[in-house]
């Protein structure tokens, strides 16, 4: 299948946890072993209380839509998909914000509303990698 | 002594005494950014009634280095500083300025910008960061329209703020454009060509959308002794401030105020020793229509959700209360990429009382505030005629 949109780029020694989490369908996320402080992006220090010691949990993909835009243009070259399209950021049950897409709506202001239920959809590019997508939530 | 009483002591201890933009600004595919950097510093060195060769601090932000700005000028600084923050970069560095000339680090400084944002002159690519490459590209993100707009669309969520509301910042906006006969555009606007104009990233069409062009400006700085002697009246920075929150918009801790904002306009308004409300001049980072109202939320000077109905007729607008952006922002004057040294030039001339047109009547006190990134970082200064006491 041809890829249609940017691959993660570059991967980092911190971040690697997260992309091999989902390529098994699982949604990581650092938390912090000293305060459990859970945060997103993966890095070598908590943000709450400076620990070094971070380990992983799994997500339960379920969260709310904090806030999205409507694309009605590519904004990447590598960008392959037809607009319009759904830009998300989803907060996470557990706390942390990420950006995604908003997918299986309709691409209308009036369909999609601040603070509606989402939960995580798996998206396969390659063998490598698998991107967490957004849906409105059952 | 405490952080504030320092600061304080740094009140209108220096001066802007220079300004101008490069030769022209608009769309310039035959300069290069260097080129738009060379001329503006020489145009404000000029301005100043000062020779390049009295220059010995370079402040620059953006893809050249101050020391590349110094070899190409034919000067070695004695003080260079680079801090790249995003578009309000510029407005901080009159801070840096002002601290370092107070100690006699330099005598006369520059600060300079210089972007083919158009054209793309003698630039390099960019390249996604190892972040924005992993966790925003891949869902079709690129560029600060895709980032801004989940500000915008929380705030709306949040506060009920409307897309006409937002629509009516650029209407403003383009009043004072067209007194201006620098802005690339001109024409009158209404909200209803704003909401008619190409949806880009909803919500932004267009026209919420600041212009992308080519241009370059610069401002001097001396002591306040020294000023005197310049060509021009000096222009007193009473106060200043600076502030970083997040870089990354998921980061931030409120999409719908900024905490850099607020920490830079305490910071000035606290050295300068005025309230938020003194100002009957001011400057903001106009990005994006939603920008502006948003600011004067985060500095205090409009309640949290109120700051688009400082943009009404008779408010923002020439022969307004309060004029905002008199040169035409970053909507449509000119926004070459990093904006942030443009406001600070406005408002020295509108101090000045060089602004024909589109003069605010007796202008005192004059705000200056900007952000780098997505209200990531901020820079606030309080200008004026007067050294204040």
């Amino acid at each position: 299948m041809e890829i249609d949109r940017p691959l993660p780029s570059p991967i980092t020694p911190e971040t690697k946890p997260f992309w091999d989490g989902l390529r098994e369908q699982k949604l990581l996320l650092p938390k912090c072993k000293a305060c459990g402080h859970v945060f997103f992006y993966p890095r070598a220090v908590c943000p709450r209380c400076s620990a070094r010691d971070i380990g992983w949990i799994q997500a339960s993909g379920r969260g709310t839509l904090h806030a999205f835009e409507i694309a009605y243009q590519v904004f990447n070259k590598a960008w392959k998909i037809k607009p319009p399209y759904v830009l998300a950021m989803v907060e996470l049950a557990e706390g942390p914000r990420m950006m995604s897409n908003l997918v299986n709506v309709e691409p209308d202001p009036k369909a999609i509303k601040c603070d509606m239920p989402v939960q995580v959809v798996f998206a396969k590019l390659t063998d490598e990698i698998t991107l967490p997508l957004f849906e409105p939530a059952q | 002594m405490t952080a504030t009483a320092d600061m304080k002591a740094l009140r209108s201890s220096a001066c802007v005494v220079g300004v101008d933009e490069s030769d022209e600004i608009g769309n310039l595919p035959g300069k290069s950014q260097l080129t738009l950097h060379l001329e503006a510093v020489t145009n404000a060195v000029r301005d100043a009634g000062l020779k390049v060769s009295d220059v010995d601090g370079i402040f620059t932000a953006g893809q050249h280095s101050p020391a590349l700005l110094g070899e190409a000028l034919g000067i070695t600084p004695r003080y260079v500083d680079g801090t790249t923050v995003g578009g309000c970069s510029f407005i901080i560095m009159v801070g840096h300025a002002v601290a370092a000339l107070h100690h006699g680090l330099c005598d006369v400084a520059v600060i300079s910008h210089g972007e083919s944002g158009r054209s793309g002159v003698g630039v390099s690519p960019r390249r996604d960061t190892s972040l924005t490459g992993q966790f925003e590209a891949p869902f079709g993100f690129g560029g600060a329209p895709t980032l801004f707009g989940m500000i915008t669309t929380r705030h709306m969520h949040e506060y009920g703020t409307t897309l006409e509301h937002w629509a009516q910042v650029a209407v403003s906006t383009r009043q004072w454009a067209m007194l201006n006969p620098k802005a690339l555009r001109r024409e009158p606007i209404t909200v209803a060509d704003v909401l008619g104009s190409r949806p880009v990233v909803y919500p932004f069409n267009l026209l919420n959308i600041c212009l992308v062009t080519d241009a370059g400006g610069a401002v001097v700085l001396t002591r306040a002794d020294r000023a005197k002697d310049c060509a021009k009246k000096p222009v007193y920075v009473r106060g200043v401030g600076e502030g970083t929150e997040h870089v990354m918009v998921t980061q931030m801790k409120d999409l719908t105020f900024s905490e850099a904002t607020r920490l830079a306009g305490e910071k000035a308004f606290r050295m300068a020793g005025v309230g938020q409300n003194d100002f009957d001049h001011i400057m903001l980072y106009d990005a994006f229509t939603s920008g502006p109202p948003i600011m004067l939320e985060s500095l205090g000077i409009a309640k949290r959700g109120e700051g688009v109905h400082f943009f009404a007729e008779g408010r923002s607008t020439p022969g307004g209360r309060l004029p905002i952006n008199t040169n035409g922002g970053g909507l449509s004057y000119t926004h070459s990429g990093m904006y942030g040294i443009f406001p600070i030039i406005e408002a020295t001339r509108q101090l000045r009382g060089e602004c024909g047109q589109r003069q605010v009547p007796s202008v005192n006190l004059s705000l200056v505030n900007g952000m780098g990134g997505m209200l990531s970082a901020a820079g606030t200064l309080v200008l004026s005629t007067e050294r204040g006491r």
